[in-house]
């Protein structure tokens, strides 16, 4: 139990620390955010309601006279009642709506993907492990390349051959504009939202399996000259049975925690290949709000995306004391 | 990550690295002591002139096809930073006609503006080698600091600095710099290297601490704790020179890191202002409608670059994985033998097994020779 407590507290203190670094960024930043946003609201012509106008001034920091003490106990107050500010980009809708919004793009696009990446990747790793000391071998170098490809890059490949030199696949969004009420429930609908997502999640599989591959590889060539396998194949085991049963079963322990790590990012990870597709994401949301100085938009997206990683993690954390109880001992 | 799982994969690949005489996977006799052992130790038997120069030649990984194709790749690529900029014309010279394909006038052809693109390339090689290296030597230096002094001291030290270098590790890292950068009015290269290194360092620190930790139960580092050295002094010379191929290592990752995150960052239009570099290649050709008007020999050279140079940096890193950790060589290469065995028509059957060190044993656990 004094496992589960101790990530429990570290968790609480790394989500603390999250908040009060998005506290004090725009606080220790030259010139005063807060007013660049209010000034960015007035040219829109925007009136701004005193409430909001406070809100702002709360989440971003300037001089409202209150010492840094309360505004800091106000603003973890808000936060934790679930109130991000508005935005500039869409005012006058909250943040909290709009990170609600494109979170299931996200969510569905990159998640689906890296669950296929994490599969392909183990797969592969186990034969390219099983096959070590053979031709396969040559594959190594191979994933290497795409895993140093930037994978925005890939994706700008995938778009300039697919869709500008054939147009097999949309450039851009999500589905198709004939859909010009939004998202609906239709099998028209969801045909087209696999064909808008096949391209960038192409990126995502060809741009992250090959991390997975060799890091299974490198596992299962560890685990097949540990004294267990042998005593398995001396008991004349079946070869299959030895490989899956006894090697891939424990060499998969790594890759196991290392997917939930990953399943952390997947919000955060493919920041830029969703704006190479315009993808309606977070990422996507990300960038406007940077590119239109929206500081509580922006502010609000890297809480989210914290809160994920520490959710994710967390389960995982749960998750791996179950499946491998020696972590929790020695934890 | 959690932790204890980090701690026990590092302790397992610790183990495989283990000291143990060997023969190379291609036949180089690799020293008889562990190498990184032996190189500390050289302080104190500096009496045997001999040994120094062996040892040092055993610190440096194998040449291997792997380390070979990454040098020339690494090297390639910094050489054309370092002198390509000499050979071609100003990288901002607009004078040129635009979007001209690749011809010999403009071997790279042009881009909307008529810049030459070999020249920028050559320029962005600079910039982006630049903000790689100043990241990476953050980074290392970041991670040393709290990796090894966390390990090393233990206590209430280790426990403060682990607990920050485990936040550093989950908060993630892309938004965070975006965050970050978009706060910040002017951005220099410099700055932007500065941000990648300040928030890339907690993963080699964790991998540091279990190292500095095992390190500190060996004898040599006891010996030298009971003959009353200071805490500085042993980490600096007994226990730092011992971690120089992790450490090198972890530097090209971070290295690999800076660039790449430096890239993601300029196409998002974060980066550097007033440098060039091939991520602001990438953000122009984007903003330059590259892609649809079908400028390839715009966007594809930078990216391309960045591949080579981190598969390069890559598979210098393999090769010194597979020094540190002698059974990802070593096992591969047994099974080869023994499957050679078998075709030569030997005696080599199933009964036979291969065990960590690459030796064919037969089912009484004795040597065979092949």
């Amino acid at each position: 139990m004094k496992y589960y407590a101790r990530r429990i507290a570290f968790y609480a203190v790394t989500l603390w620390a999250a908040l009060t670094l998005n506290f004090f960024i725009p606080r220790l930043m030259p010139g005063d955010p807060a007013d660049i946003m209010l000034a960015k609201l007035a040219r829109v012509g925007r009136d701004i309601p005193p409430a909001v106008e406070q809100s702002i001034r709360l989440l971003l920091g300037s001089d409202t006279g209150e010492p840094l003490g309360t505004q800091y106990v106000t603003y973890l107050g808000r936060i934790f009642s679930g109130d991000l500010g508005v935005s500039v980009t869409q005012y006058p809708v909250s943040v909290a709506t709009l990170i609600s919004e494109s979170l299931p793009w996200t969510i569905g696009l990159v998640g689906i993907s890296t669950l296929l990446a994490f599969l392909v990747g183990i797969a592969g790793g186990i034969w390219i492990g099983a096959k070590r000391g053979t031709w396969v071998d040559g594959l190594i170098p191979a994933s290497t390349l795409l895993q140093s490809v930037p994978y925005f890059w890939l994706a700008l490949l995938l778009v300039y051959f697919f869709s500008v030199q054939n147009s097999w696949f949309p450039r851009i969004h999500a589905y198709g504009l004939e859909f010009t009420s939004g998202p609906e429930w239709s099998w028209a609908f969801v045909g087209s939202v696999l064909y808008y997502g096949t391209l960038p999640a192409l990126t995502i599989v060809l741009s992250s399996f090959g991390g997975w591959l060799l890091g299974m590889r490198n596992m299962m060539v560890s685990t097949l000259s540990d004294d267990y396998v042998t005593t398995a194949e001396a008991k004349g085991l079946r070869n299959s049975r030895v490989l899956l049963t006894y090697a891939a079963r424990n060499a998969i322990l790594p890759s196991i925690a290392g997917f939930g790590i990953s399943l952390g990012f997947v919000v955060a990870g493919s920041i830029v290949m969703e704006q190479v597709f315009s993808y309606p994401g977070i990422g996507k949301l990300l960038i406007q709000a940077v590119q239109n100085n929206d500081y509580a938009l922006m502010q609000g997206i890297f809480l989210i995306i914290t809160v994920t990683v520490l959710a994710a993690n967390f389960i995982m954390d749960l998750v791996y004391g179950f499946i491998d109880p020696r972590t929790r001992h020695n934890g | 990550m959690d932790e204890s799982i980090r701690e026990r994969e590092l302790a397992e690949s610790i183990q495989a690295a283990a000291p143990r005489g060997d023969t190379g996977a291609d036949g180089l006799a690799v020293e008889e002591a562990p190498a990184t052992v032996a190189f500390a130790d050289t302080a104190a038997m500096a009496t045997r002139e001999g040994t120094r120069r062996k040892t040092i030649a055993a610190v440096l990984p194998p040449a291997s096809p792997k380390l070979i194709v990454g040098l020339v790749l690494t090297f390639g690529i910094v050489l054309f930073g370092l002198i390509g900029p000499f050979f071609v014309q100003d990288p901002k010279f607009s004078g040129n006609p635009a979007m001209m394909p690749p011809g010999p006038d403009h071997l790279l052809g042009t881009t909307q503006l008529g810049y030459d693109v070999l020249a920028q390339l050559a320029y962005g090689a600079r910039g982006s080698l630049m903000v790689g290296i100043i990241a990476g030597v953050i980074a290392v230096v970041l991670s040393l600091a709290f990796g090894i002094i966390a390990g090393y001291v233990g206590g209430w030290t280790d426990e403060v600095l682990s607990l920050v270098t485990n936040i550093m590790l989950v908060i993630p890292g892309l938004p965070l710099i975006i965050v970050i950068a978009s706060y910040v009015p002017s951005r220099t290269l410099l700055l932007v290297a500065l941000v990648l290194g300040l928030t890339g360092w907690a993963g080699s620190a964790v991998v540091l601490r279990s190292q500095a930790k095992s390190l500190r139960s060996r004898d040599y580092v006891a010996a030298a704790r009971v003959a009353g050295e200071k805490t500085w002094r042993i980490i600096l010379v007994e226990i730092l020179p011992n971690l120089l191929p992790l450490l090198s290592a972890q530097f090209l990752f971070a290295v690999i890191l800076g660039i790449l995150g430096e890239a993601g960052l300029s196409y998002l239009g974060l980066g550097p202002v007033g440098s060039i570099t091939w991520g602001t290649m990438l953000n122009e050709a984007q903003l330059g409608t590259a892609l649809s008007s079908g400028a390839w020999w715009w966007f594809v050279p930078p990216g391309a670059l960045i591949a080579l140079l981190g598969c390069g940096l890559s598979l210098i890193n393999f090769s010194i994985d597979e020094y540190i950790n002698p059974r990802l060589r070593l096992a591969p290469a047994a099974q080869r033998s023994m499957r050679k065995a078998r075709k030569a028509g030997r005696q080599v059957t199933s009964k036979h097994t291969v065990d960590a060190d690459g030796v064919i044993l037969d089912d009484e656990k004795k040597k065979v020779v092949v």
